[in-house]
């Protein structure tokens, strides 16, 4: 599937009707869930025949992504019932099989090797101070081969240092920045839209 | 949610130290055929729990998976093997029904197909 193909099939799906601010629910726009997902496939084999989970999947944006391209199985992980639901309707519109999961996930462990790949969009921490360093020490004990995330540009170093030293990280790569626009959401949203700088993250557990 | 996930889903309440894995209450089952990949399914066979897989099929209606965990040697000679194995781990949906604890009895509810395991103030 070409990118372009995958950004229009994933620019059609359902988002969330009434986002959740507490949750910091933000759906992941088709430019950036195409460009993660076909990178990691592309420059590093992460996903085809791979099993993928995708933490924090909302409303599946990233899960269809990684079903488009062929993964062996995704499994998606949210707590948040609503968005589950229409996660469920995107894949079944796209006709892909996607697994979902209800859960927090920083308290569920999962068991064994079996998750190849994580992919996530983690809240960034702008409502629940340090939820965004709680999604990824659960990602990095769940994958075998990799972790694929996004995390404000302004965050850099102090996500390198964590994840090198205290999540297991054998390696901690921004592969680009991308820009996050986020259009206007909530009501204390003051902007039309704001553009935020994001890194696009690749970590390998040891 | 098909047994693919079932692998690798347990207990997490406070103070369980046996939470996996968790029983199958089926309520309702359907079947969905995938393409098989065989490399796949060779390729996932040492990473399963294959007691896990074996019951959790059973419990789906699915018998076939014999009980003890066979030779590698399997894999290459035996295609038949595969296509039972690719049928239990991804072409059998739990629509409806529950995931138990074995320590605690605890159900996980099932409903359109996704477990909800969160757990209760007291459980954390």
């Amino acid at each position: 599937m070409k990118l372009k193909q995958l950004e229009g099939l994933l620019g059609d799906l359902e988002q969330f009707s009434n986002p959740k601010v507490e949750l910091e629910q933000y759906p992941t726009g088709p430019h950036i869930a195409s460009r993660m997902l076909f990178t990691a496939e592309n420059s590093y084999g992460d996903i085809t025949d791979k099993v993928v989970a995708d933490f924090g999947c909302g409303c599946g944006t990233l899960s269809v992504a990684a079903a488009l391209l062929d993964a062996a199985s995704v499994i998606g992980f949210d707590i948040d019932p609503q968005s589950l639901e229409t996660a469920t309707l995107n894949a079944e519109e796209l006709e892909v099989e996607i697994d979902f999961v209800q859960c927090d996930i920083t308290k569920l462990e999962l068991k064994g090797q079996i998750v190849d790949t994580v992919v996530m969009n983690p809240p960034f921490g702008t409502r629940k101070k340090g939820a965004d360093m709680e999604f990824l020490p659960a990602a990095m004990k769940v994958a075998s081969h990799a972790v694929y995330s996004l995390h404000k540009t302004s965050t850099r170093e102090h996500i390198k240092r964590a994840a090198l030293r205290d999540f297991n990280a054998k390696s901690a790569e921004v592969l680009c920045e991308l820009r996050y626009d986020l259009p206007k959401l909530y009501k204390f949203h003051k902007r039309k839209e704001v553009d935020i700088a994001v890194d696009l993250w690749r970590f390998e557990p040891k | 949610m098909r047994l693919i996930t079932h692998n690798m889903l347990s207990c997490n309440i406070k103070g369980v130290t046996n939470g996996f894995p968790l029983r199958i209450e089926a309520g309702n089952v359907i079947k969905k055929e995938v393409d098989f990949n065989p490399d796949f399914i060779r390729h996932m066979f040492a990473k399963l729990e294959w007691k896990a897989l074996v019951e959790g099929a059973r419990s789906m209606g699915y018998a076939e998976l014999p009980e003890d965990s066979p030779d590698a040697a399997v894999l290459e000679s035996d295609e038949s093997f595969l296509k039972k194995l690719h049928h239990a781990l991804l072409e059998l949906h739990l629509e409806e029904g529950a995931l138990v604890c074995p320590e605690t009895g605890r159900k996980f509810p099932v409903n359109k197909g996704i477990p909800n395991m969160l757990l209760h103030e007291d459980e954390v």
